[in-house]
């Protein structure tokens, strides 16, 4: 990829063709907020079902952009020294230490603000994925499932993402020279605060379309007999209104076509699809009860 | 007015924030900001575009799934050339404020009798039977007793142990607090400082069966619902079943309670109903349970059991539910009468996966309810 500045394309069609050729298809809607979020210096906030491309959208824009790929993974608890920064302590301590040990050497006394002033010099600032995201410039900050992390937490990103600056006490103010892009992913399973949505572009992915998973099929595996592509993009459709446990997304329609591809099935039968089930359906009930309505699940 | 042909060629603006207003009428919760994302998402895109128009307001108005389909309604309605929306809705302006809803005529009839009766208040010992009261069975001032003493209700959340670490004289070193102190002392490592991991509220989810047969109580576990909604609005969910499962959290969290019910009563279409609890209860763990909501919760199902279908589904959501959540708790307000047996069909399905079931039908089983959920 070529290095860009900040907006490879002038409008969001020359965005979606940008984004096709990194193997990503992007409709209309999904070019537009990408678009946009550009443009607007906005966050971009995905919320869909699990396996509609939401994470995947963030690796393709990075591409697209020539620019790194910075992830930040939510979870329970997560608090601001594990997403923008923390101070090594162990070679503080080291550091504090050897002064001591110069000094005892050569007789002279330490001065107490000399010294602390030594022990947060940025070489001892470990920089968490928020931090590494204003300190590079292009990148793409990638907040991933953020419906998992707790309400203070979403609380202390307003400020990071409206300001794109934090401020370190020791050290003094980090800003952006160029505001990373923010992708924000949810899952829903967790109402995320107004507050955080107001100031993001709001952006819900369905699954998309039978020619679309086709296309996808045929972008992200190449060898794919055409036939065989649509059978499955066929048969995943039908799974997904089958009242499922956990209906398959796009990342299981490939794994499944990839699986169908390894056991050398040159075309979905019964045979083959009972064998690679475990590629599709993720829960003992679910197969159990397609299992025995795979004939059905086939005839087109 | 006749019908304006394209008004307002020279400056769109007033247009689209009529559009704005269309949405906010329509429930949309339209912010002053997000009009002027909207503008400046058209700013960025091309106005004369019907699609980059409809998205660069969908992007920027809307912020949930439901609001998606309104969206699409009021985009028609507005954009389609030859309805005269236009001229039509902005005619109506100024629009009603969408969240002054009027109380319940049944809510302000009852208020006006409790505040002219004033016998509630001279009995002392009233409140102590109107708390063994059924609550189905109480007269209408008896009730609105009964909401100031249920306003007075101090839920505790339970809890749980957060991966998150606070200071602390238990636990592991905690190296910052320690190297800082140290400081203090040219670097002469005194006392190791510690922290260990706090405690938070586990989550609450309460499911409020709304269906016919538990009409009497249905208003009372609202209110019971807004409470704890109130006291720990993060970490409360409440949802109420009847022949389709709707949220209600977001209404109850307003502070009044009477707009909070009235409001919760506005959103839940299947108001005593029928019941298809095993069916609503899987709607309930596919689209929320699972996902998160019901992960280590405490899940407190309000419901006689009465279940008028087959009870096979009812028995296969209550074992996720319970494989899903830290405790499932069944309040049945009949457990509490005598010669009270489980022998309904549903209540028979749910119990082997129940940790409790209580009753719920007064004042004071709610209060004994509030202690299991703390104790959880």
């Amino acid at each position: 990829m070529t290095e860009r500045p900040s907006n490879p394309a002038g409008s969001p069609a020359e965005l979606a063709a940008a984004l096709r050729s990194t193997g990503y298809l992007a409709d209309d809607g999904l070019a537009t907020a990408a678009y946009l979020a550009m443009q607007m210096n906005r966050p971009l906030f995905c919320e869909g079902e699990p396996g509609t491309g939401k994470t995947a959208l963030a690796q393709a824009l990075a591409q697209v952009l020539g620019a790194e790929l910075i992830r930040l993974q939510c979870h329970d608890g997560i608090d601001a020294s594990q997403a923008l920064y923390d101070w090594d302590f162990p070679r503080q301590l080291l550091h504090l230490r050897a002064l001591e040990a110069a000094a005892s050497a050569t007789g002279e006394t330490l001065d107490a603000d000399s010294v602390e002033a030594s022990l947060y010099d940025p070489r001892f600032l470990l920089a968490r994925p928020i931090l590494r995201a204003l300190q590079t410039s292009p990148s793409v900050l990638l907040i991933d499932e953020v419906d998992r992390a707790d309400d203070e937490f979403e609380a202390f990103l307003l400020e990071v993402l409206t300001e794109h600056a934090v401020s370190i006490p020791e050290v003094g103010e980090v800003r952006a020279k160029e505001p990373p892009l923010v992708v924000l992913t949810s899952n829903r399973t967790r109402e995320v605060h107004d507050a955080l949505k107001r100031r993001c572009l709001y952006l819900w992915l369905d699954h998309p379309d039978l020619q679309r998973e086709i296309q996808i099929l045929h972008s992200r595996l190449p060898g794919l007999p055409e036939r065989l592509a649509a059978q499955v993009a066929g048969a995943v459709r039908k799974l997904r209104q089958s009242d499922l446990l956990k209906p398959p997304g796009v990342a299981e329609t490939i794994d499944w076509a990839r699986a169908l591809q390894l056991v050398g099935a040159r075309h979905l039968d019964v045979d083959s699809a009972a064998a690679t089930l475990g590629a599709v359906l993720k829960y003992r009930e679910d197969a159990d009860r397609i299992r025995v309505q795979l004939d059905t699940l086939l005839a087109s | 007015m006749g019908p304006t042909v394209t008004p307002q060629p020279t400056d769109p603006l007033p247009g689209l924030v009529g559009f704005t207003v269309v949405l906010r009428n329509a429930g949309l919760a339209v912010t002053t900001d997000r009009v002027a994302a909207f503008l400046s998402a058209l700013d960025a895109l091309d106005v004369t575009d019907r699609a980059q128009t409809y998205w660069a307001g969908r992007l920027t108005l809307c912020s949930d799934p439901d609001d998606l389909p309104r969206y699409d309604q009021a985009f028609a309605g507005w954009f389609e050339p030859g309805r005269g929306g236009r001229t039509q809705v902005r005619d109506e302006r100024p629009p009603p404020p969408p969240r002054l809803a009027a109380l319940t005529p049944e809510d302000s009839g009852s208020g006006d009798e409790g505040s002219d009766s004033p016998q509630i208040h001279a009995k002392a010992s009233g409140t102590e039977i109107l708390r063994h009261r059924d609550l189905g069975e109480l007269t209408p001032a008896e009730r609105e007793h009964l909401r100031r003493l249920m306003a007075l209700l101090r839920p505790e959340m339970p809890q749980r142990v957060s991966r998150r670490l606070r200071p602390s004289k238990h636990g592991g070193t905690d190296p910052g607090r320690t190297l800082r102190a140290a400081l203090r002392n040219h670097g002469e490592l005194r006392e190791l400082r510690r922290r260990d991991r706090s405690r938070r509220s586990r989550r609450v989810v309460l499911l409020l069966d709304v269906s016919g047969s538990m009409e009497p109580y249905a208003d009372s576990l609202l209110r019971f619902a807004h409470v704890m909604v109130r006291r720990a609005p993060g970490a409360v969910e409440a949802f109420t079943l009847g022949t389709r499962l709707t949220r209600v959290t977001r209404e109850l969290r307003m502070r009044d309670p009477e707009r909070a019910l009235a409001a919760a009563a506005k959103a839940i279409p299947d108001w005593s109903g029928g019941t298809r609890l095993g069916e609503v209860l899987r709607a309930f763990v596919d689209r929320w349970g699972q996902r998160g909501a019901a992960r280590r919760a405490v899940i407190v199902v309000f419901s006689d059991g009465w279940e008028r279908g087959e009870t096979d589904v009812l028995r296969e959501q209550m074992s996720r539910l319970s494989r899903l959540a830290h405790r499932v708790v069944w309040v049945n307000p009949h457990v509490g009468k005598d010669g009270y047996a489980p022998v309904q069909g549903g209540i028979v399905a749910a119990l082997p996966f129940l940790d409790d079931l209580l009753a719920g039908h007064s004042l004071a089983t709610l209060e004994r309810l509030l202690e299991v959920v703390r104790d959880a």
